[in-house]
């Protein structure tokens, strides 16, 4: 692949990603926030997660021998060790190397 | 106290105060090396990423998009909306940062999920200077995530190394990203509003523009709703 389109996509998601970072202290330094963006911070953030996560199903195939079971086993394992033991590391962790186990025995 | 004393104390409270995300991001940040190489991307790539790009999710899924030959508008746009929890976070933070001179864009630029979490759950060590707390805190993170990232990649591009499922981290940082909303949200209407727009994404358009709709989508469902979210929200006194 192309070096400089990739540095391209290395400028670009760094621009966007400062700039959500820095938007309350462009912005709200001096001012309250508008109602309107009160209620998106609020709202935004749950229904994007929501979304990225069934995106994330999208993508396996659930046949009988596809990767889709092992995902669901695996998602529920991880939402199992957050809730248990609410270690970001742990949770991640656990539940990869349980979908990593899981497509190779099925 | 000597400047170079301070110093160091400053250091190394901020080293212990950082462990945990220390583990986080090594273990993280390999498993987002060793994916980005197995993606046939190059090794250099995920040390560029973590360098300036610096946000673990957003870099997981350009993988995806990058290998699916996404354009750069659409990978803007994901970033922003994939990001867009940060613009959060930042409201807090706006008085401690006060008198961090010169440093304030890179802790700006640094304000991760983690970083956010460390800074506004411990308290600076006494007779230090927090902004030099806050500055070790943020460059600490920065510093393991790039080191994490760049072994990740590194072992990728060395060892003929068997990744395959090692993208689940992906999906599965999604779910913890998600439990901390409901912890943070516990209201059924916003997640029946994402639920809805990607039920009505999958049948509408192709797999390519699934995230997108859906995305959009939600914001359209998130206006409609407003109203009513905002006042059932005082009705019950929150």
């Amino acid at each position: 692949m192309n070096v400089s389109h990739l540095l391209l996509i290395v400028l670009v998601m760094t621009l966007v990603t400062v700039f959500t970072r820095a938007v309350p202290f462009l912005f709200f330094a001096k001012k309250d926030p508008p109602k309107l963006f009160e209620y998106l911070q609020q709202y935004i953030p749950p229904v994007v997660m929501l979304i990225l996560v069934f995106s994330s199903y999208k993508a396996y195939t659930f046949t009988t021998f596809g990767d889709g079971g092992p995902a669901i086993i695996a998602g529920l394992a991880t939402a199992f060790f957050h809730l248990w033991k609410r270690n970001v590391l742990l949770s991640i962790a656990g539940g990869t190397v349980i979908y990593m186990v899981l497509i190779r025995i099925v | 106290m000597s400047v170079e004393t301070s110093f160091c104390r400053v250091l190394s409270n901020a080293f212990r105060a950082s462990i945990p995300v220390l583990l986080g991001y090594i273990t993280l940040g390999i498993a987002f090396g060793l994916t980005l190489t197995s993606a046939q991307l190059p090794w250099w790539l995920a040390t560029v990423m973590a360098f300036f790009v610096y946000a673990g999710a957003a870099q997981f899924m350009a993988i995806g998009l990058i290998t699916g030959g996404a354009s750069l508008f659409d990978i803007g746009l994901l970033t922003l909306l994939v990001n867009g929890r940060h613009a959060v976070y930042g409201l807090s933070l706006i008085q401690p940062y006060k008198g961090t001179g010169l440093w304030k864009g890179y802790l700006i630029f640094g304000l991760t999920d983690e970083t956010y979490g460390l800074l506004t759950t411990i308290t600076p060590p006494s007779q230090t200077n927090s902004a030099h707390f806050y500055i070790a805190i943020t460059a600490l993170d920065h510093f393991y995530w790039v080191l994490g990232c760049t072994v990740g990649s590194l072992i990728g591009s060395v060892l003929p190394f068997d990744t395959q499922g090692l993208d689940f981290a992906l999906t599965a940082l999604f779910i913890v990203l998600l439990i901390e909303q409901i912890k943070r949200m516990p209201r059924l209407a916003p997640y029946m509003a994402g639920l809805v727009s990607c039920i009505v994404a999958l049948f509408l358009v192709s797999a390519r523009d699934f995230l997108l709709t859906a995305l959009l989508l939600s914001m359209v469902f998130l206006m409609i709703l407003r109203h009513w979210l905002d006042t059932s929200r005082v009705k019950q006194g929150e």
